[in-house]
This record gives C-alpha cells, structure tokens and sequence, in this order.
C-alpha cells in the first residue's frame, strides 16, 4: 500500500505563489445573471492581466455594473466562475471573501462615500480596518499621501455632502487605493460629470495605473473615456460579450451592433 | 385579476419568506458577532447612541408612568378600602411590568427608527456595498454592535424608568396625602425579593435583541430609493414594537412559572 506524503509547506507556498502569478489577474467564465425573468448576462467570460486595462462598454441596462459587482463578490451568478488570482471566489463566506477584497479596489458610480464620515475618515477606513498595525500618524500620512495623490489633500475636514461629484469620486478612488490594490474596478469613473471634471478623471486613472501597475476594469458608455484609459475594449450587448479586443479592431468590426455603437458615440 | 386563494397564497408565502429570511440574517449577525475582529469602536459608539440618548425620553415616559399609576391605584384602591397598598402596588406594577414595557416600546419607537432610517439609506446609497468591497463585514461591523448595544442598554435603561416611575409615583401621592420617601420605599419594598425585581429587568434583554435585530434586518434589506428608506423606519418600528408586546407575553409567562 502507498502513503500518501504530504508537500513540505515551503513547496507548497511556492507553487500557490506560481499559480497567483501564472493566472491572470481576473477571470470570469460563462456568467449568468438572471433577475426575475430578466436576463442580465448570459455566458459573459473576460480575463484581465496584471497591468491592463480592460473597458466594458455598451448600453445603460445591459448588465456592465452587474458584471462588475459579480467580480468584486457584491452578487452571486446563477452560473458561471470568477478566479481572482487564481482562486474561485464564488464559493467563499462573507469573511474569506474580505481576504479575497483586500486585494481589489472598487470605485462605485456614486463613490458611495460615508455620509457620516469626513473625507479624512472616508479614506482612512479601510487602512482602520485593515491596517491595524499602523499607528495614528503613519495612517493620517498614508491618507494624506493619497488624497494628494487624487488632488484632494485640501478637502481633508470636509463632509462629502459638501463637496462636488467629481470631488467625490476622487475621494472615492483614493479610498480604492488605500489598501494598495492589484486590481481596480470602476464603475462608470466619469458618468455624470462635465468634459473638463471627466477628463481629469481619465488621466488621472490613468496617471494611477502607470504608476501602480494594477490591472483595471473599467465599466462605462463613455467610449473617449474608455478609448484614453483602456488597453482593450468589450462590448456587452444583451447580456453577451459582442466584441472584445482593441479600439482599432473594434473599428473594424463589420457586427451590426458594433458599428451602430460606433455610429452614435 | 389574481383570484383571492393566490393573492392569500402570496401574502402566506410572504410571512414564511420574512420569518425565514430573518433567520438566516440572524445566523450570519450571530456568526460575524462570535469571530474576530471585533468591533468595540463602534460598539462604544452604538453604546452611546443608543443608551445615553435615550435616558432622556426612557426617564420622562417613566415618571409620567409613575405618575399616572399613582393616581389610578390611588381611585381604584380608595374604592375598595385598600389605601394602603398604594405603594406597593405602585412599586409593583413599575418594576414588574411598566417599566420593562415602557423602556421596551420607547426605545424600539426611537431607537428602530434611527437604526431602520440610518442602515436603509446606507443600502440605498451603496455604503454598505462600499464597506463589504472594503473587505469589512458588514453583518459584524454594522448589525452585530446595534444589536449587542440594545441588548446591553435596554436593562440599564428600564432601571432609569423603573426609579423615575417609583420617585414620581412617590410625588403625586405625597402631593395629595404627605407621605415620605422613606416610608413609601419601605411600604412599597416590603416583601419583595430580587425574584420581583432582577427577572422582569432582565427579560428586557430579549426586548434589546428583537429591536436591534428587526431594526438592522429591515435597514439592511431595503430596496427603492427614500420611499423605500421610509418604508424601512416605519416598518422598523412597527414590527419591533408588535413583537416586544408579543414577546413580553411569553416571558412574563415564564417568569411566573420559574420565579413564581
């Protein structure tokens, strides 16, 4: 009879640090997402690598921001698999999944900040949380390093009720950033704010993911916005990914929906 | 039109589904609240919220209860010759039942309502989206320490209303007949035990619990906008105070029968 020996730990440490390494920074397979009888997204599948930038556009309803909560755990598919590094996070209690967050950042649409909290605290929440071991001070110099780094280093007592939208999401994004992400996911950066505030926005996320190498999914209908800050373009019509590739394949593209996409942005 | 047999039908499933629904929310409160890290920040925070700022309201619909019970027994008790046991049925009536029930509904009245506005109007603006994408639970950060505060303050504040509702029950009698506080203390206290006094304080314990917990599970499952944040208070409150009465029911029963 043959035993089983188990892997020394060294060896198995390493191989999981291969396997993080090798495996693309983000991978959904074939997601289903229903609500009712509305079928949000049916068969999705998108990888994204360490240090590329990945904009899912199309039209208000076709489940972009749907997709974008599947990745980050906020929803669960019907169907379907989404490995962060590797690992498949469908499966995963509320608390393994933290583990899971710590390495993702997400900016929502509304920047969803705490009313409660000034944009001090807003940012330093997480650091709180995660960060236990730093002290007062190095938690207040890592917040105001990156409030300065968005530009918001002068709004630090301000409540975000009184501060603009375009205020907000950067508060939001350097609040992404806290804990030092691998992957960032916005959602809809720029939506409801004016050309000047919108391309801040842009080159700033993109000033970000030079600087920090992440690997970045970007939701948005702003094909400017998507065309400045991505490496690579997928388009979602009907819950299904029409085309996924550079902007210039995009513009080659002879599908129907495409080229109407094209037409109208 | 639907007929009524699937109208019923869908308004049974609807009860099932709410009781069902509060059970799994309670499980992962129950589960996050267990394992660390624990939040004491917010606990002492919620602590605050919730005890020391509602003494104020707990003490005065105390003493008006004292105050009332005072002039009640004293009709009734007159009526039938028994003048005598107006501080005890006074002492009685406040720490037995009064001031548990009182505390109770004040606070799921105050208290369910801001947990039911606050945590709904998070949900509706994607906070608590924010703080689980910030990889903290929000069953732990948010529900766990609301929950824990109203079971931990409800006993100390009905303590306040209890002493409120003794001290003016005391003062509408003397004002009417002069008796002092010594002595309506030691007629009302006479023959009582700790069996009359620590069981029906701490049954509102299981008051805290059920206004915590509806209050954090209607917030946390709002859906639609401000309607649906007024819908959460509202029902916050409702629910809360239907099942405290509900609730009080049972556990003087069982109190009767373990402390008789």
């Amino acid at each position: 009879m043959t035993t089983i020996r188990p892997i020394a730990p060294a060896l198995e440490t390493r191989r999981v640090e291969e396997r993080e390494d090798e495996a693309p920074a983000i991978a959904a397979q074939n997601l289903h997402k229903s609500f009712g009888s509305q079928k949000v997204l049916d068969g999705v599948s998108l990888t994204v690598n360490r240090g590329e930038t990945l904009a899912v556009l199309g039209r208000s309803g076709t489940g972009k921001s749907v997709l974008l909560r599947i990745l980050i755990g906020l929803e669960k598919p019907d169907s379907g698999s989404v490995r962060v590094h590797g690992q498949e996070i469908s499966d995963l209690t509320l608390d393994e999944l933290g583990g899971v967050r710590k390495k993702m950042g997400f900016l929502f649409q509304h920047a969803a900040l705490y009313d409660s909290l000034n944009v001090e605290q807003n940012v330093a929440f997480p650091l709180q949380h995660h960060k236990r071991e730093m002290s007062k001070s190095e938690q207040s110099g890592r917040v105001l390093q990156l409030l300065a780094e968005v530009g918001m280093e002068d709004a630090l007592a301000k409540m975000p009720s009184d501060i603009s939208g375009g205020m907000q999401k950067r508060v939001g994004l350097a609040r992404a950033l806290a804990l030092e992400p691998d992957i960032l996911l916005l959602d809809e950066p720029t939506a409801g704010l004016d050309p000047i505030s919108s391309g801040e926005i842009d080159e700033l996320v993109l000033k970000l993911q030079q600087e920090h190498h992440m690997a970045s999914i970007v939701v948005t209908h702003d094909l400017h916005s998507a065309k400045t800050i991505a490496n690579r373009l997928a388009l979602l019509d009907k819950g299904k990914v029409v085309i996924n590739g550079s902007f210039e394949e995009l513009q080659e593209s002879d599908i129907e929906f495409v080229r109407e996409f094209l037409k109208h942005s | 039109m639907p007929s009524s047999a699937v109208v019923s039908r869908g308004m049974i499933d609807q009860f099932f589904g709410w009781f069902g629904d509060l059970g799994i929310f309670f499980w992962r409160v129950l589960r996050a609240a267990i394992a660390p890290p624990f939040e004491f920040r917010e606990l002492f925070v919620q602590l605050d919220e919730i005890g020391s700022k509602s003494l104020p309201l707990v003490a005065l619909a105390g003493a008006a209860t004292g105050i009332v019970l005072s002039m009640e027994a004293r009709y009734s008790l007159t009526r039938f010759g028994a003048k005598s046991l107006l501080p005890a049925a006074i002492v009685f009536s406040v720490i037995h039942e009064t001031g548990p029930i009182i505390t109770g509904l004040v606070v799921s009245g105050r208290v369910g309502a801001g947990i039911g506005a606050e945590l709904a109007s998070m949900k509706v603006t994607e906070q608590i989206d924010a703080i689980e994408a910030s990889a903290v639970n929000p069953y732990r950060l948010l529900a766990a320490t609301r929950i824990l505060a109203c079971i931990l303050m409800l006993p100390l504040l009905t303590l306040a209303a209890d002493s409120c509702g003794v001290l003016m029950g005391w003062l509408a009698q003397a004002l009417v007949e002069p008796l002092s506080l010594h002595q309506f203390i030691n007629s009302g206290f006479k023959g009582a035990d700790f069996n009359d006094f620590l069981p029906p304080t701490f049954k509102t314990a299981v008051f805290g619990l059920i206004i915590g917990l509806i209050a954090c599970f209607q917030g946390m499952r709002t859906q639609g906008g401000a309607a649906g944040v007024g819908r959460a208070a509202t029902s916050s409150v409702v629910l809360s105070s239907l099942f405290v009465i509900l609730a009080d029911v049972v556990l003087v029963k069982i109190i009767l029968i373990f402390f008789p």
